[in-house]
């Protein structure tokens, strides 16, 4: 399994005690929580160890120490506007000059993609809690390390349809196990793909949770490569981005995958072979779908005598909660397309009255029918704003889980697997003996000794997969535990935010209507 | 099916506003004559409305009455005005839209076949939310017959028309049948040789700078208040569309917090809960733009064609006797039938000059109600989004006070 990390991680008490006084912060001013945005390279809430004392055994096992460092984000996150890297991941409103120039590099590929990407600026207030990280360390004991991941200006190589989008993944971390504390590569969609199924194929049994990569979209691609330069493309590559981002942060937000050599050659080495394996329509591809045919087939036949049924019900839980999400995924989509209709029904609308302003005789109510127009103008900019919130904030957050709970299904049915390789090989065993058994009674000493051979080996074998069953259920439980708390946190800190992005749009819809009540009223 | 839970109209009119519930016009509302809408049922496909006067004229055998009036009887008085050769120089009140619940009913139907695919919570609450639609529809149908009635009441001269007081009056059915279809033809031919003897008479330059002016303005401000309405109600639709999303939002957000009883299910019940009443305010403010925005539009979308249909009748008129005076120099010129020339010239002259007349004073109040309505119903809609973003507002932060306080 992963290796262990070698440190001494600090007594709990100081984690705590740390752990208190950033959490006093980060609830204390409200500012700080319009800091936080999904374009960080870090996570807004931290972890809290000893909520429950066998959930701190869990958390002092090699590797998770890591993670509940991560989750010191407030001084990841704050040191993110000092940071080059992270203020160009950030679009923040700060305007140093890296940021400006950080804005105009993702704006590059397409002058459209302003719309898109100049949108998620003004859903964040402006007051923004500057503290250098320097100081933020000094306020902690230096003891914890951290790891951001910020994934950042997309750019388009080549043209044609060989053309792909590069993207820039920036690291900053203190983790010792790397070489430098900043650096930055640029990665292509395939390669995260690639490196999505490495860890499949090295975890495979497992029972790790691990997070999908993004999906593949022939038809967005096309379009990007194809170079047609509208907003739809220039959305479809900024969703993408934040896609990545996402999915990198929940990988090195797991305790074991960060140790994999693969994810960390992912992140610092320079040149990544080409990830050939992950075309659709190549061999590994369709071997791929071909197994996961027969997978399919074999979930149906296979059930565990459980000595508890935790996994049973755990499996029903996780398969309700997909289809649930699933429809709430739906119902925030339809959502978001309503929204984009009103915003496009509501520009139209706002010429409309503009021109019937114009035509109005009436000088005051002239007047006041531009105004309308001009608030009419400013709702849609709203209803802009709040569908991107709608879709960034709540629909992706629900995609990505609706994924990963299928991941966790996939865990459970690699337990199965490792049980049913286990039944296997007893079964086996026990005809080995029937075996040697029949030899004895036939007599036959030469053949005795192949047969008392393979009987120890199947012997090793069952005890070997037996370890490994009991293994696997550990982890698979463990795993579950980590993922629902990641979970609960995850989709809090979502909801919030998207609470908050509401309830910005109605304090600045209350200010346009503001303005145009006196003008109303002036009307005679 | 549903109209039955509906036939216990009576009570639904004692809601916010029971006095004149004239929305799109300023009227002065004057003693002598007093009418409104006091109660409306639905029944099937009729709508009776109860049509309640007060007035101190001496014409009416009592001071106060009412009387039960279907939408086809309004319509034939409206229709009757529009023939009456002496209401040619005014500016007919136009008549209100027949009531129509079609889209309304064809919703409840499909909600009643897909009752089986959804949960019982969300049933009833979809069966609630039509049943509001079909409220608000039924409310803005008696109010559209209300302001009808108002504008006669308060005009001058409609109100004197004996048809309308037998209207208001006559406690018998009036048995006035809707137009069968060979009515209808006839009435779809007279509109096309209408319309293009409007072009023919809107192409006739005027003398008078006034009635240019407005032949100008009215076509123009027709055209562009036909397309402000129509957006306003694409608009209101999506606006709508929205609202139904967050519905759907808080049933599953509903669903998935009972699943269990962890703290993240905690929060999501919280969650749910607000979502639940920010939609009934998103739900509100749709319903309040178009009541304030997309009706008002729609009422001056018909007010304008009245105004165009007058200066098409004086246009008439004026060619009528400018056909009259080239016939009469025609007759002098020839010393054959003068005097019956003189006396169509006369006829013309006089008709002509009364509308004229009329016609100027009638487009003038256009113009004053028309603001007035305009200055209302903007402020009432300002006044109301306001208060509606901050009640939503309100909410927001109570329940993030609450979710963050507890994480």
């Amino acid at each position: 399994m992963s290796g262990s990390c070698g440190r001494n991680p600090p007594p709990f008490p100081d984690n705590e005690d740390l752990e208190a006084e950033i959490d006093a912060r980060v609830l204390d001013s409200d500012e700080e929580d319009e800091g936080e945005d999904i374009f960080t390279g870090a996570r807004s809430k931290p972890t809290t160890p000893t909520s429950a004392p066998d959930e701190g055994d869990i958390f002092s096992e090699e590797g998770s120490y890591i993670r509940s460092d991560v989750h010191h984000t407030t001084n990841g996150l704050h040191s993110d506007e000092e940071l080059d890297l992270f203020t160009e991941a950030t679009v923040e409103l700060t305007l140093t000059n890296t940021t400006s120039q950080g804005r105009r590099e993702i704006i590059g590929p397409t002058a459209s993609a302003c719309n898109t990407t100049h949108v998620p600026n003004s859903i964040l207030k402006p007051s923004i809690v500057t503290k250098t990280m320097e100081e933020l360390e000094e306020e902690e004991s230096g003891d914890q390390f951290e790891l951001n991941i910020a994934v950042t200006n997309p750019e388009k190589i080549g043209d044609g349809m060989t053309a792909y989008m590069s993207y820039k993944v920036s690291t900053q971390t203190t983790l010792p196990m790397f070489a430098n504390k900043t650096f930055t590569v640029r990665r292509r969609f395939s390669d995260f793909l690639g490196l999505y199924e490495k860890m499949s194929a090295k975890n495979s049994l497992m029972g790790c949770i691990i997070p999908p990569a993004p999906q593949k979209s022939v038809v967005g691609m096309t379009k990007v490569k194809v170079g047609k330069e509208d907003s739809s493309s220039a959305e479809f590559v900024e969703k993408r981005r934040a896609a990545l981002e996402r999915y990198l942060q929940r990988v090195v937000a797991h305790p074991s995958l960060l140790q994999d050599p693969d994810v960390r050659e992912f992140l610092e080495r320079d040149e990544l072979p080409r990830a050939v394996n992950t075309q659709t329509l190549s061999g590994p591809g369709l071997l791929k779908m071909i197994n996961r045919a027969s997978d399919a087939v074999n979930k149906m036949t296979i059930k565990i005598n459980e000595s508890d049924n935790w996994f049973e019900s755990k499996l029903q839980e996780v398969e309700n909660e997909e289809q649930l999400l699933r429809r709430l995924h739906a119902a925030v989509d339809s959502l978001v397309n309503h929204r984009k209709e009103l915003c496009i029904n509501t520009a139209v609308f706002s010429k409309s009255v503009a021109m019937l302003g114009s035509v109005e005789e009436n000088s005051a109510l002239s007047r006041a029918l531009s105004q309308l127009a001009e608030v009419e103008d400013k709702m849609e900019q709203l209803h802009q704003q709040q569908a991107f919130s709608d879709f960034f904030i709540l629909a992706e957050l629900l995609a990505d889980y609706v994924r990963l709970l299928g991941a966790v299904r996939c865990c459970f049915e690699q337990r199965m697997k490792v049980w049913q390789r286990l039944q296997e090989a007893q079964i086996t065993l026990q005809k080995k003996r029937e075996a040697e058994a029949k030899l004895l009674w036939a007599n036959k000493p030469e053949k005795l000794q192949q047969a008392k051979d393979d009987i120890n080996e199947w012997e090793s074998k069952v005890s070997q997969y037996e370890r490994d069953f009991e293994r696997v259920t550990c982890t698979v439980r463990k795993e579950v535990l980590r993922f629902e708390k990641e979970k609960a946190r995850d989709f809090k800190q979502h909801i919030v935010k998207y609470l908050e992005s509401l309830l910005h749009t109605q304090h600045r819809l209350v200010k346009c209507w503001e303005a145009f009540l006196p003008e109303a009223k002036a009307i005679a | 099916m549903m109209q039955e839970g509906l036939d216990d109209g009576p009570d639904f009119l004692s809601e916010e506003d029971r006095g004149p519930r004239a929305v799109n016009v300023d009227l002065q509302t004057d003693a002598t004559l007093q009418v409104d809408i006091s109660d409306a049922l639905s029944e099937r496909d009729k709508v009776k409305f109860t049509v309640h006067t007060k007035s101190t004229l001496p014409n009416f055998k009592q001071n106060e009455f009412s009387v039960v009036r279907q939408h086809e009887e309004f319509i034939w008085l409206h229709d009757s005005f529009v023939e009456n050769e002496e209401y040619a120089g005014y500016i007919i009140p136009p008549a209100p839209p027949r009531p129509d619940f079609d889209a309304s009913r064809e919703k409840l139907q499909k909600l009643g076949e897909g009752e089986g695919s959804m949960t019982k919570e969300e049933f009833t609450k979809m069966k609630q939310e039509l049943e509001a639609e079909y409220l608000a529809i039924f409310k803005k149908t008696v109010a559209m017959h209300e302001v009808f009635l108002c504008r006669v009441a308060a005009h001058p001269v409609l109100r004197k028309d004996l048809n309308f007081h037998v209207f208001l009056e006559y406690n018998q059915d009036l048995s006035v049948r809707g137009k069968n279809k060979k009515e209808k033809l006839e009435d779809f031919f007279k509109n096309v040789v209408k319309s293009a003897d409007g072009v023919l008479v809107a192409g006739v330059k005027d003398v008078d700078d006034f009635f240019e002016h407005e032949k100008t303005f009215l076509l123009e401000y027709h055209n562009r208040v036909k397309d402000s309405s129509a957006k306003s109600d694409r608009m209101i639709r999506s606006h709508k569309s929205a609202a139904d999303d967050i519905n759907r939002i808080a049933s599953t957000l509903y669903t998935l917090g009972t699943q269990d009883s962890t703290d993240l299910c905690k929060f999501f019940l919280k969650v749910s809960e607000l979502f639940e009443k920010t939609r009934k305010i998103e739900a509100r403010v749709a319903a309040d733009e178009d009541l304030k925005l997309a009706d008002l539009l729609k009422y001056y979308l018909r007010e304008s064609q009245a105004a165009k249909d007058l200066l098409y009748r004086r246009g008439r008129a004026l060619v009528d006797y400018e056909n009259a005076n080239k016939a009469l120099d025609k007759a002098r010129a020839k010393n054959k039938d003068v005097l019956q020339a003189e006396t169509t010239q006369q006829v013309c002259c006089q008709k002509f000059e009364k509308i004229s007349e009329s016609a100027k004073q009638e487009l003038i109040d256009f113009k004053t109600r028309r603001v007035a309505a305009f200055r209302k119903n903007l402020v009432e809609l300002a006044e109301l989004e306001l208060k509606h973003a901050k009640g939503n507002l309100q909410l927001l932060q109570s329940c993030l006070g609450v979710l963050k306080g507890d994480t």
